[in-house]
């Protein structure tokens, strides 16, 4: 699948660098103002997931649905939603998108098809309710769901593998895999192959690297393609990492970018733990250290610049002559307007 | 006795339990890295940790606790139980009848619940008067570290499903997780009293469906659980200032009830206030009253409860929530 020595449309690669690194640096934005204490409550970002996200906007057509887990900010701000209107939807703001009532994880656009739900796995009968009524209608619309290796394994969404499949309903359901489900290793209790339990609902699907924008871009869009012109569902098993770790502030990936006082704690409180009268037998006390451990020291890789789409984007488009720099200057310029607005307003006490 | 926190409380009592009764054993999503301690101690064969897929291991709990186990296990937070909810509605409630009093299930349902940390409406529910109005289980909800670890241990050796709800304003280890995330820029009104307190060295339980009277008082009596009772307290003390004298019930479990208790505090009183973080319609305030009633006593009423989806916004979500200034002025209402 991969064509990396061919010669690419530069124009239209760098557009989709474009969207994904106005994405990288709007978050940004919301992580400052997370950490300032602007934003409550949890943050769950899309950083590691552009090179998804951006694929699959720019192959969607207008009337497409699209439901959105707890990760909501690259879509909403891909698909064109005012991202001043997002951010102050973030802060909790009247102007904001849902008039401050929803915040991050409950983002909806009734004229752009968008749903959200922060419970895990919702978002495969969300998408498939969509696709019923594209059906009905009798247009040509398709329905996204979006969720995460973690969310397949909870029931309404295999539910709707087989409804969508059975009724023979326009869903492109994507998986984004970062075998990380909060602290938990997805592959340690997930059984099976994913792509096996697509087909063994009689999906069609792909298992594509998500964190490469040429590949996803040419999987997501041949699946779009096949979905609209068979009406039937297509799953896309899409990997990816979170390099902000499962939400802003996560101690597995701050544990790596602080040094000592974290390791400090849980090294003080597990030995006193460990050393407990009554409880499991030496060996069994050692496989939990060897699990906390392995846990600790896995969550690492993620924050490598290899496994960054954005570096493998640029780089692959530089190597191609293209002017990348002057796309993230004029992308810088916008997102620091962007803030500047969105500070205005709160400031001007217009707040709730 | 010892200071410990909220959250150091009831897993020193799961601990202990743990280490006096092998049936016991814990099961839920994340459960070994949230519950490092414990893993590090018992091993993975005792805290397992699932997929996400709640229907089926809190219904799997079921026949676990049906063959002889004790599982306690985790919902993060109850807000998720939706997803789940054939395992208490149809399924653990059910099983002490249909089978005529011959089978029952042990199991604890643990899950944080509660808002006032800018979470919204999906994660912050409190939902105790929806799972305590099906008959069959019980529902527990401590305001207090030692509450929370005598209720668990009480809750642990019930012979039947015990819904256990650990308010994240209380629970510090859920605060931080899901409201601080290590920044220093956030505050959030954690009540003191009910975030720390001293426990016992060795934990005893405390039986289910008794209340705790938390202050005495003769001009109204004010009935909460969870957070809502710290708000009652501070209320309490604002209300003394301008000669108000209130009695305040934490009600500690919301099923079993402490009609007794109530009926009397009230029948002294002649008024009363229910504090609700729950929905107010068909809930926990429009129960007690429906006892007060039906027990032919008079008596003034008002209630301050959740009345809409939580919102985002942080001051409005503050005033959805019962707060001290409500009850204030609703407890003035009542009394002039
Ligand atoms: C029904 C339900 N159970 C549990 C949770 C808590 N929760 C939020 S995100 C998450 C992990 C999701 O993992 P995955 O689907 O892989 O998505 P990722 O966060 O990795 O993008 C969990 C368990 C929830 N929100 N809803
Ligand atoms: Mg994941």
């Amino acid at each position: 699948m991969k064509k990396k020595d061919k010669k690419i449309d530069i124009a239209f690669y760098s557009k989709m660098y474009q969207l994904m690194y106005r994405s990288r640096k709007f978050e940004e934005i919301v992580m400052q103002l997370w950490h300032e204490g602007t934003i409550f409550g949890e943050m769950h970002m899309s950083v590691g997931e552009e090179a998804i996200h951006a694929s699959i906007i720019k192959n969607l057509e207008d009337g497409d649905a699209i439901a959105v887990d707890h990760r909501g900010t690259a879509p909403f701000f891909m698909r064109g939603i005012d991202p001043i209107s997002l951010l102050l939807e973030f802060i909790g703001h009247k102007d904001g998108l849902c008039s401050g009532q929803g915040g991050h994880m409950h983002l909806f656009s009734r004229e752009h098809n968008m749903t959200s739900s922060g419970i895990v796995g919702a978002t495969g009968s969300t998408a498939m309710g969509f696709a019923l009524s594209h059906k009905y209608k009798n247009n040509k619309n398709i329905a996204v769901a979006l969720f995460g290796e973690g969310a397949i394994n909870q029931g309404m969404l295999l539910e709707s593998f087989n409804m969508t499949s059975a009724l023979e309903l326009p869903v492109l359901f994507v998986c984004k895999d970062n075998n990380w489900a909060i602290t938990t290793q997805s592959d340690s209790v997930t059984g099976g192959v994913l792509l096996d339990r697509a087909q063994g609902f009689g999906i069609a699907g792909e298992k594509i690297n998500g964190l490469d924008f040429q590949e996803s871009f040419s999987r997501i869009g041949y699946a779009i393609k096949t979905i609209r012109k068979t009406g039937k569902p297509y799953f896309i098993h899409a990997t990816c990492v979170h390099r902000e770790g499962h939400f802003l502030g996560d101690q597995l990936i701050a544990l790596h970018r602080t040094t000592g006082k974290i390791l400090g704690d849980l090294v003080g409180s597990l030995t006193k733990s460990l050393f407990k009268l009554k409880g499991g037998l030496v060996g069994e006390r050692g496989e939990s250290l060897g699990h906390i451990l392995k846990i600790m020291t896995s969550s690492k890789h993620q924050l490598k610049s290899s496994v960054d789409p954005l570096v493998i984007a640029k780089k692959m488009l530089k190597n191609q002559g293209a002017d990348v720099l002057s796309v993230e200057k004029k992308a810088d310029q916008e997102i620091d307007q962007i803030l500047k607005q969105t500070l205005q307003i709160i400031q001007g006490g217009n707040q709730l | 006795m010892k200071k410990l926190s909220f959250a150091e409380a009831v897993e020193s009592c799961l601990m202990q339990k743990m280490a006096e009764d092998h049936s016991v054993f814990i099961m839920g999503e994340d459960v070994q890295m949230m519950r490092l301690n414990i893993l590090a101690r018992f091993g993975k064969n005792r805290v397992i940790n699932t997929p996400i897929s709640e229907a089926a291991f809190t219904g799997a709990a079921i026949a676990a606790a049906m063959s002889g186990l004790r599982p306690v296990v985790e919902v993060m937070l109850v807000d998720f139980i939706g997803v789940a909810a054939d395992s208490f509605l149809n399924n653990a409630s059910k099983l002490f009848d249909f089978s005529g009093g011959k089978w029952n299930a042990p199991v604890v349902y643990r899950c944080a619940c509660g808002g006032g940390y800018g979470d919204g409406g999906q994660h912050e529910q409190s939902l105790w008067g929806w799972l305590a109005h099906i008959p069959g289980i019980s529902v527990v909800v401590p305001s207090n570290p030692i509450d929370a670890g005598g209720l668990l241990y009480a809750a642990i050796e019930h012979d039947h499903p015990v819904f256990f709800l650990e308010h994240k304003l209380l629970a510090q280890n859920w605060l931080e997780y899901m409201g601080i995330g290590g920044r220093s820029t956030v505050q959030f009104d954690v009540p003191e009293d009910g975030a720390w307190g001293e426990v016992p060295k060795k934990w005893t339980p405390i039986p289910l469906g008794k209340l705790n009277v938390v202050r005495e008082g003769k001009d109204i009596t004010l009935i909460s659980v969870g957070v809502g009772v710290h708000r009652c307290v501070e209320a309490a003390s604002k209300l003394e200032e301008v000669s108000i004298s209130a009695e305040i019930l934490d009600l500690r479990s919301i099923s079993p009830l402490d009609i007794e208790n109530i009926l009397q505090s009230v029948r002294k009183t002649g008024a009363v206030i229910i504090v609700d973080e729950d929905y107010k319609e068909f809930g926990l305030s429009g129960e007690i009253a429906a006892i007060l009633a039906e027990n032919q006593i008079e008596f003034k009423y008002g209630r301050v409860c959740t009345e809409k989806t939580i919102p985002f916004n942080r001051e409005s979500e503050d005033e959805t929530l019962p707060n001290v200034a409500r009850i204030i002025h609703m407890v003035k209402k009542v009394v002039s």
